[in-house]
């Protein structure tokens, strides 16, 4: 007897009431109640050529007008509810958009905010959680959940870190942290599909193992020997020439190392893959209804096994943006949570690499700008900036932001009858 | 293209699903194979289909013997499946649907949809099913959805069509369509294979009939065939059951039911306005062949399902119990045998003591406080194995050791060892050997003679005759009449068949 | 194979179900977990990779090698956390087996915890953020209250069970009532709950130390809250230990002797049978997540009461995730978790002498990983080791079972 409750799917006002408090809050304690000041949004970095005014604005003022903005964004949301359609993302990203400038500008009162300087650090933080998140969408867009991102990338980051060193070769550590990843992603495949193993505990056991992996080595090895095995620096930053010039973009984009500009290509090569290609309609079919994939002659098993392979690349790939693409070296437990972040992300994202890299971005900023409010004003309690990523995510996950639906077979194991 | 069935059997480990089946289909005929659920039809689609591989037998196409190692080759020589659970992904367009698996393609892999679409608009137009290829199949109706299943056959060429248990998810209008396109296509020469229980449907569309019961080919018959030869060919069973039961002593009324309409799970009213009553010593079977609102009545009346409207009223010995939770409907006397003991009835991997307690564990003879009484627990336990002739070694086996029968009457010990004055029997001996179905039998008459009264819902006509003091019959989610026992079967075939006199 | 069907037969019942139940696959992971570790050890052994280079030589140097480093290691791991037999008195020799039980204290208590959930067909990946909630009121009542002893410790202690079922029961609520799953909830929780408490611990106003530096920290538990030692002052075991058996015996009794057990028991293995039997489903999820993290509860007071010094954000310890693996270990049972819970407690223990000798005490970790690892996946150590199939012993197997038998499983 099925007992699913399958009631008429009615677009709520959830969404307009989150969002219509959120604007609220901001209003008041961001704007009403803000410090006063005004603060320099720096839109040109002082070793730019060319150097465009800053823009000025009251720090409270400012405050008001997200304020007013996000209730403007409530009212259009308000209005699509009434007439049941739902709200569409662009103004969830939108909306957060104005929520990080209004934060901006509320911690930066008498002071200035280096726009450049603050995206570009929330881009190269956020690249390990968009790889990481890429491998969570390319293998629960096949139906198997992987809890194992955080060990991908640990792996990744610990190969590309060590063979570099040894090699003396970047290219060499990228490709190692990808294989390596790979293999580790392999595991989790096989165990899901060959030994219909629980994936959320295969996944979690994984992690554990890499820890325990990575941490001995590093303490036995690479902590010995430093000089030579796990001191590979980090590549060359590369300025992509005229596109680099242009303010405020060229910085954030176009000057960068290379583990950017692959991240900032795999996305959207992995939508297309996805959602425009044969590869990528049989991989959401096998996910949404692996029994239906059978029927008409696709190898399930074989689908699945891939996509979470070359997600695991993605994902070492990612690992190796953590040390050789920012940090310079490998470090304990390096990835410290990224890897569940990007689980987040990918749910935050609904399983669309775009989405997802957007969400990534928003975590990103969460890092940077905790680090950067405690030196232009000391003594907020930037522990509730870090924690606002987290929160939206449970928001979106009880439904209130509207639904995301995750994949349906999604860790279910497929068994031919 | 001539199909043909030779000699097919199918077991899943000691049970024999398809024996021997020898089935025919010629060109552009539309051929129905009916049978109860469970009688083994759908397996034996499945055999054709290459998901799974015959123990013994061959199947021919136009003479020549085929291998079938997965639906991939099964479609390559022509055949298209319609499951009875659509094979569609919800979250895909019409036209990806169709098109997975053998997806046209541009450079690159990149899916050519333009002429994805281009075939479905030009098969839904040679046939009319105004089907719009950029639908997301989530949005569509179930007849809709059905005729998408079809486009995907055509789409590949089929040359015999089969449509497993098409109208179960249909309504009336959409069956009525869907029984034109069958006659359209059967026109174009494509041959169809029907499977259904549906005697209405069968006569009204089909060119032949082959009946399957208990996986085997009882008989076939011509479509101007009486319903109530077809019926009982259906649903009779060999073993004649006699029970000896005497004349019904009537009580009060214990069950009073009124305006009860309930939905199902597909919000369609699958119980419409019904109203009847039960007394204590009597046994009312509802019959009827199934997916006519039984399930969903049984599942209300237990509390598992709301009721539509607020003109649903159900008093239990005078008490309304309409809206309580299962479990003070439970604890104010009612017993259930589910019709899936798998699923709902039993814990598999609990002994046959925990199962006994599974309704009682709340505050009961198996407890003492917070804890379970295990001594007296092992006690009841050991007396009811007994007095239920449970054939197991010991009552801590664990329930998934036991045959379906004995697991059965680990149920029926459960619910008639408690304090019920009304027991809902569903199915009751559906996957029962015929030892324990006597057994199960005189059980519930003896609940009866106790002065408890009995619902007892059962597509099983044989067993509806043998214990039952008045039959309601359902179709079509209403009772379309309450009948004496001594109804002939043949009238009780026509009201099962939606014929009111 | 034959073996074992010969055996199947003469062997008592008793027997069978020892075997099948999954004691010896469990024997076979644990062995199965130390040779990995072995093996890492061997390989990152400066000896044995110099031998390496005129093995055919004189191959004895190789074996020699692998089998001292391994020998050194574990014998330093059993001087660590068993019996140290260099010690010049008993009462030092034992110090080992004392810390064990120490540390393996607040691993046993948490896995209780989410090995309940497991029972129910649940994963709570939140032992971290449950802890850490768990501290927060602990700290609050053994910093800011100030009452007798013994009472001081008790109430410290509910507090902290107290506060960990709070969230616990927050995610069960938030799963029963929107669905969303347990593990997203309970993971985004965690980091929730280390941000809120270290934002506690950074304003003196709410739970930070008197002389504070700026670094979030807590002041001290009051003496009056502390648990006292057990044996005395020369060892710091302390009356965690018998608040983690205690534990033991109640999740024993709750899963295996009382109805609430019997029913949480039931939703596990099969919720839709539950439903007709008159079971809330939804509020067995709240009561579950409750209970689990209330164990966890119990753990988090350890943390906070255990040690003279102050909490700090990282006081948890990681053993909410450790807890994860200790569940995993002890078949989510009792006694299973008891063992799983010390033999990890040993392998904290053990830490610090195996760093003496050199070798990376970080190998636990990894003989922790590879054990969990076979665990999971019993068809792979069945098949290795043609081990009989086993009757199902947990929730989460059953649940699998039931996907595998219904096919594609897409409704």
């Amino acid at each position: 007897m099925s007992t699913s409750k399958e009631i008429e799917v009615k677009v709520g006002l959830k969404s307009p009431i989150v969002m219509g408090s959120i604007g609220l809050l901001t209003l008041v304690f961001l704007g009403l109640l803000g410090r006063d000041g005004m603060v320099a949004f720096e839109i040109s970095r002082r070793t730019d050529s060319l150097q465009l005014p800053t823009l000025d604005i009251d720090s409270s003022l400012l405050g008001v007008l997200s304020g007013l903005a996000m209730f403007a964004l409530a009212a259009f949301s308000l209005s699509r509810a009434i007439k049941n359609l739902k709200t569409p993302i662009w103004v969830s990203i939108v909306f957060g958009a104005v929520g990080v400038t209004a934060l901006l500008g509320w911690l930066a009162a008498e002071k200035s905010v280096p726009i450049a300087f603050i995206a570009g650090t929330a881009l190269v933080l956020a690249v390990p959680i968009i790889l990481g998140a890429m491998a969570g969408i390319m293998s629960e867009r096949v139906g198997i959940t992987n809890i194992a991102i955080e060990g991908q990338l640990l792996t990744g980051a610990f190969m590309a870190a060590v063979v570099s060193s040894i090699t003396d070769n970047f290219l060499f550590g990228v490709i190692a942290a990808m294989v390596t990843s790979a293999f580790l992603s392999m595991i989790l495949a096989i165990f899901s599909i060959k030994f219909l193993a629980q994936q959320i505990i295969v996944g979690v056991v994984l992690n554990v193992l890499v820890i325990g992996v990575t941490n001995f080595l590093y303490q036995q090895w690479l902590t010995e020997d430093a000089q030579n095995v796990n001191f590979p620096g980090t590549m060359d930053i590369i300025k992509i020439p005229v596109l680099s010039d242009i303010p405020l973009l060229g910085p954030v984009f176009f000057e960068n190392r290379i583990t950017v500009f692959l991240a900032i290509l795999i996305v959207p090569t992995i939508w297309f893959i996805l959602f425009k290609t044969r590869l990528g309609l049989r991989a959401r079919a096998v996910g949404e209804h692996p029994l239906a994939a059978d029927t008409v002659g696709i190898n399930v098993g074989r689908t699945r096994f891939w996509w979470v392979t070359i997600g695991g690349s993605i994902a070492g790939l990612g690992g190796a943006a953590l040390t050789i693409g920012n940090a310079g070296a490998f470090g304990r437990e390096m990835s410290g949570g990224f890897g569940f972040i990007a689980l987040a992300v990918v749910i935050l994202g609904r399983w669309n690499p775009i989405y997802a890299s957007l969400a990534a971005l928003l975590f990103g900023f969460s890092i940077i700008l905790r680090v950067w409010a405690n030196q232009v004003s000391p003594g907020i309690p930037t522990d509730f900036i870090t924690m606002v990523p987290y929160v939206v995510t449970i928001i979106a996950v009880v439904g209130f932001v509207g639904k995301s639906r995750p994949p349906k077979a999604l860790a279910v194991p497929y068994v031919k009858g | 293209m001539k199909l043909e069935l030779r000699g097919i059997t199918k077991r899943f480990g000691a049970v024999t699903a398809n024996e021997d089946i020898d089935l025919v289909i010629e060109p552009g005929e539309i051929h129905a194979l009916l049978g109860e659920n469970g009688a083994g039809k759908s397996t034996l689609m499945n055999v054709l289909y290459g998901l799974y591989t015959a123990d013994e037998g061959h199947i021919e196409i136009d003479g020549v013997r085929q291998n079938f190692s997965g639906p991939g080759d099964a479609m390559a020589a022509g055949i298209g499946m319609v499951h009875q659970h659509f094979m569609l992904i919800p979250v895909f367009t019409v036209a990806e649907n169709v098109a997975l698996g053998h997806e046209p393609t541009k450079a690159f892999g990149v899916i050519d949809l333009a002429q994805a679409k281009k075939q479905v608009l030009e098969i839904s137009e040679r046939f009319g099913f105004n089907i719009d290829p950029d639908a997301l199949i989530e949005d569509l109706p179930v007849g809709a959805q059905q005729r998408v299943e079809i486009i995907k056959a055509l789409s590949r060429d089929a040359k015999i069509l089969v449509l497993d248990e098409p109208t179960a998810v249909l309504t009336p209008q959409e069956t009525d369509e869907l029984m034109e396109i069958m006659r359209q296509l059967a026109k174009s020469g494509t041959s169809i294979v029907f499977i259904t229980h549906k005697l209405r449907e069968v006569k009204a569309v089909a060119d032949r009939i082959t009946v399957i019961r208990l996986g085997k080919v009882v008989g076939s018959a011509k479509p101007d065939a009486e319903t109530s030869e077809l019926a009982s060919l259906m649903v009779g069973r060999e073993v004649m059951l006699t029970v000896n039961k005497k004349p019904a002593v009537l009580g009060d009324v214990v069950l009073e039911a009124e305006h009860i309409t309930v939905l199902d799970d597909r919000s369609q009213k699958a119980v419409n306005d019904v109203s009847f009553e039960v007394r204590g010593g009597e046994i009312l079977a509802l019959a009827g062949v199934q997916g006519n609102g039984q399930t969903e009545l049984a599942e209300f009346l237990l509390g598992l399902r709301k009721p539509l409207g607020s003109k649903a009223k159900v008093n239990l010995n005078g008490k309304e119990i309409t809206n309580k939770s299962v479990r003070e409907v439970l604890e104010s006397g009612v017993g259930f045998i589910p019709e899936d003991r798998q699923s709902d009835g039993l814990v598999s991997e609990f002994t046959i003591a925990e199962n006994l307690m599974l309704n009682s564990s709340y505050k009961s003879r198996f407890t003492k406080g917070l804890n379970i009484n295990f001594a007296a627990r092992k006690r009841i336990a050991k007396e009811l194995v007994e007095q239920f002739d449970v054939r197991t070694p010991s009552a801590e086996t664990v329930a998934n050791k036991l045959s379906g029968g004995n697991q059965q009457k680990v149920v029926v010990a459960r619910e008639l060892s408690r304090e019920v004055s009304l027991l809902i029997a569903s199915q009751p001996t559906r996957g029962v050997d015929v030892g324990s179905i006597e057994f199960i039998h005189e059980q519930i008459i003896a609940a009866r003679d106790a002065g408890k009264a009995v619902i007892l819902i059962s597509s099983e006509l044989d067993e509806v005759l043998a214990l039952a003091d008045r039959i309601a019959v359902m179709y079509r989610g209403k009772i379309v009449g309450i009948v004496e026992p001594n109804t002939s079967r043949e009238d009780l075939g026509k009201l099962m068949a939606g014929v009111t006199a | 194979m034959s073996e074992i069907n010969k055996a199947d037969n003469t062997m008592p019942q008793v027997m069978r179900e020892i075997f099948s139940g999954g004691l010896v696959r469990t024997v076979i992971s644990v062995l199965l977990g130390f040779l990995v570790g072995a093996l890492f050890m061997i390989g990152s052994n400066k000896e044995f990779i110099e031998s390496l280079g005129y093995i055919l030589a004189r191959p004895g140097d190789a074996i020699g090698a692998a089998f001292a480093v391994v020998n050194d290691g574990y014998g330093a791991l059993f001087r660590g956390a068993i019996y140290n037999a260099d010690a010049e008195t008993f009462e030092k020799a034992i110090r080992p087996l004392t810390e064990t039980l120490r540390l393996g204290a607040p691993l046993i208590a948490a896995g209780l915890g989410i090995g309940l959930t497991f029972r129910v067909g649940l994963f709570n990946i939140g032992g971290t953020g449950q802890l850490i909630f768990g501290m927060i009121f602990a700290t609050f009542v053994a910093t800011r209250l100030e009452l007798p002893f013994v009472l001081h410790m008790v109430v410290a202690l509910i507090a902290g069970i107290v506060g960990a079922a709070l969230l616990g029961a927050f995610v069960g609520f938030l799963k029963a009532t929107t669905g969303a799953h347990e593990v997203i909830l309970t993971i985004m929780f965690n980091y929730i709950a280390l941000y809120f408490f270290t934002f506690l611990m950074r304003d003196p106003a709410l739970l930070q130390e008197s002389r504070a530096s700026g670094n979030p920290k807590a002041d001290p538990a009051a003496e009056t809250a502390l648990l006292p030692k057990l044996l005395g002052d020369n060892y710091s075991l302390h009356w965690g230990l018998i608040f983690a058996l205690l534990a033991v015996v109640v999740f024993w009794w709750l899963m295996e002797r009382s109805t609430i057990g019997y029913r949480l028991r039931m939703v596990g293995f099969n919720p839709d049978a539950a439903r007709a039997a008159g079971i809330n489903v939804e509020k067995t999820y709240i009561l579950a997540m409750a209970l689990s993290a209330g164990f966890v509860g119990v753990a988090a007071a350890n943390q906070t009461l255990g040690t003279a010094i102050g909490v700090t954000p990282s006081s948890h310890a990681n053993i909410g995730f450790d807890a994860i693996t200790v569940a995993l270990l002890g078949g989510s049972s009792g006694p299973g978790i008891l063992l799983a819970g010390l033999l990890f407690g040993a392998f904290k223990a053990g830490a610090p002498s195996m760093q003496v000798i050199g070798v990376s005490p970080e190998v636990l970790g990894i003989v922790q990983g590879a054990i969990v690892l076979f665990i999971a996946a019993p068809p792979l150590i069945r098949a290795l080791f043609r081990l009989p199939k086993p009757q199902t012993t947990n929730a989460l197997e059953s649940f699998r079972k039931r996907v595998f038998t219904r096919g594609g499983g897409s409704k």
